[in-house]
């Protein structure tokens, strides 16, 4: 089904896709990252999970949608985003398995050299790779068949309100078969052999919602990113804290403990600096009593630490101090790889805020959108 | 009028298509198709129905039947007056299909 929407210009400047539960908008800077230009909706609508633009073309975009009474499915584009035809093939479970996706919640692009490449993460937790750019999906068998799957998952039933999902979907730059994956909830886990076999990497990560308070998987990561300025670093925002792990060590090391006690280390979104692999940021949200998931006190700040975490840093310049209660989701929080980074984070209320100066101050550059699932650097 | 009639070997049923899947029928609320009949006593499914639309819709069928081949919730099928999510359904001779798509609140 192809849909026509103009795409803003960017030439020199940053463009963001912007994922909300009622479709999908395109923000565009000038090359100063000061003066911002919205465009859209496409898919006016539709739910979107995720959209994602392609680093390796440049042209190619996939988006996750669904609507409130339609199935799950993929869209892409080969034009830049100007025109959008569904895929023929959407990510499903096997035929007799009993599994149905509910929604694909997040896309990520192969490996440099996969092009064409992708992989996507469902809710119920499942894993997905096309080969030929978004148009045919077929089930990462070596995951979904997995005879330990449902120990490390739980039943489909058994998940979180909004679904449980396997997200955080990671490729090794220096080699395509080496993948991470997180799940909300089933933990973190590594596959060596391009996803033919999995392995659980949770030690040292807390799961104290669960009867063993330490167990091997189970756990609850709400986003895992790798360092792309050191690959052999990873960072999680968990849901009991957020932890680092320098590789080949398997044990993640707490470095939430040191926010401060007044915010806590929940949060969900996780984001590392392009090219600094000890910089990294963080939206805390409310973990207490029955989870509001809002920012913490109504006074939204985002916590950046640049030495790997061992402080952190409170930045709220140009947010509101008294009653904004944000929620940031997983996906709505992003860096582009300009100098310096700018930052970039979305609301479930609608509004989106940038940095240019990697954290220090922010401003509101959309406003009055729908709730905003996810934000990524086209 | 009926949007139902027997030729030869094959028989017609009207769809009715709800807006949330006019973009797969060309913004037709509407398609009706033609479904082979192997004996007089054999009419249709449902299911047999949403393949043939699904001929001339290409990927509107997932949208609305799993890959377990059940129906999607929030999604209701009518024959003529009658609801069902069971897609054996027979689609007897004269009766429309008519696909319903349930919103709620926001």
């Amino acid at each position: 089904m192809p849909r026509t929407a103009a795409r803003p210009s960017a030439e020199g400047g940053v463009t963001l896709l912007i994922a909300t539960r009622k479709g999908l908008w395109w923000l565009a800077s000038d090359p100063m990252r000061r003066e911002w230009t919205t465009r859209g909706p496409q898919f006016l609508g539709h739910n979107v999970h995720h959209a994602v633009a392609d680093p390796r073309d440049a042209r190619s975009v996939l988006v996750a949608a669904r609507t409130g009474h339609l199935g799950p499915t993929v869209f892409r584009s080969t034009g830049g985003g100007r025109r959008f035809v569904e895929a023929a093939r959407p990510p499903a479970f096997r035929s007799g398995s009993g599994r149905v996706v509910d929604h694909t919640f997040w896309l990520a692009p192969g490996h440099a050299t996969e092009p064409g490449v992708w992989y996507a993460g469902t809710s119920p937790q499942g894993l997905f790779r096309s080969e030929d750019g978004g148009a045919t999906w077929s089930g990462v068998d070596g995951f979904n068949e997995h005879p330990q799957r449902k120990a490390w998952c739980g039943g489909d039933q058994d998940g979180t309100p909004d679904g449980p999902k396997l997200h955080s979907i990671l490729v090794d730059p220096r080699d395509p078969r080496h993948l991470y994956v997180g799940m909300s909830s089933g933990g973190v886990f590594e596959s060596v052999d391009g996803g033919a076999d999995w392995t659980p990497l949770n030690r040292g990560v807390r799961a104290d919602f669960m009867p063993d308070p330490d167990p091997e998987y189970g756990h609850d990561p709400h986003c895992v990113r790798l360092a792309s300025g050191n690959p052999d670093r990873l960072y999680q925002q968990n849901h009991c804290g957020i932890y680092r792990l320098d590789r080949p060590g398997n044990v993640w090391i707490d470095i939430g403990a040191s926010m401060p006690k007044s915010v806590g280390a929940v949060g969900f979104p996780m984001v590392v600096h392009p090219t600094d692999a000890d910089t990294l940021w963080v939206f805390p949200m409310d973990g207490t009593d029955v989870w509001p998931r809002t920012a913490p006190a109504g006074r939204p700040a985002v916590f950046r630490s640049r030495n790997g975490g061992r402080r952190w840093q409170r930045l709220a310049d140009g947010f509101p101090g008294t009653q904004a209660w944000w929620t940031v989701k997983r996906q709505a929080m992003t860096a582009d790889r300009a100098a310096p980074a700018g930052v970039y984070l979305g609301t479930t209320s609608g509004e989106v805020w940038g940095s240019r100066d990697e954290g220090d101050s922010w401003w509101c550059i959309a406003r009055h959108l729908p709730a905003i699932q996810s934000i990524e650097v086209a | 009028m009926t949007a139902h009639r027997s030729i030869e070997a094959a028989t017609t049923v009207r769809v009715r298509i709800p807006s949330p899947l006019r973009s797969y029928s060309g913004g037709r609320d509407e398609v009706v198709v033609a479904i082979p009949v192997l004996a007089p006593e054999l009419p249709p499914t449902l299911a047999g129905v949403l393949a043939s639309v699904e001929s001339q819709c290409r990927g509107l069928r997932f949208r609305i039947v799993d890959e377990q081949g059940q129906l999607r919730p929030h999604i209701k099928l009518f024959v003529g007056l009658t609801a069902t999510r069971d897609l054996s359904t027979p689609v007897p001779p004269g009766e429309d299909v008519t696909i319903v798509a349930a919103l709620s609140g926001g």
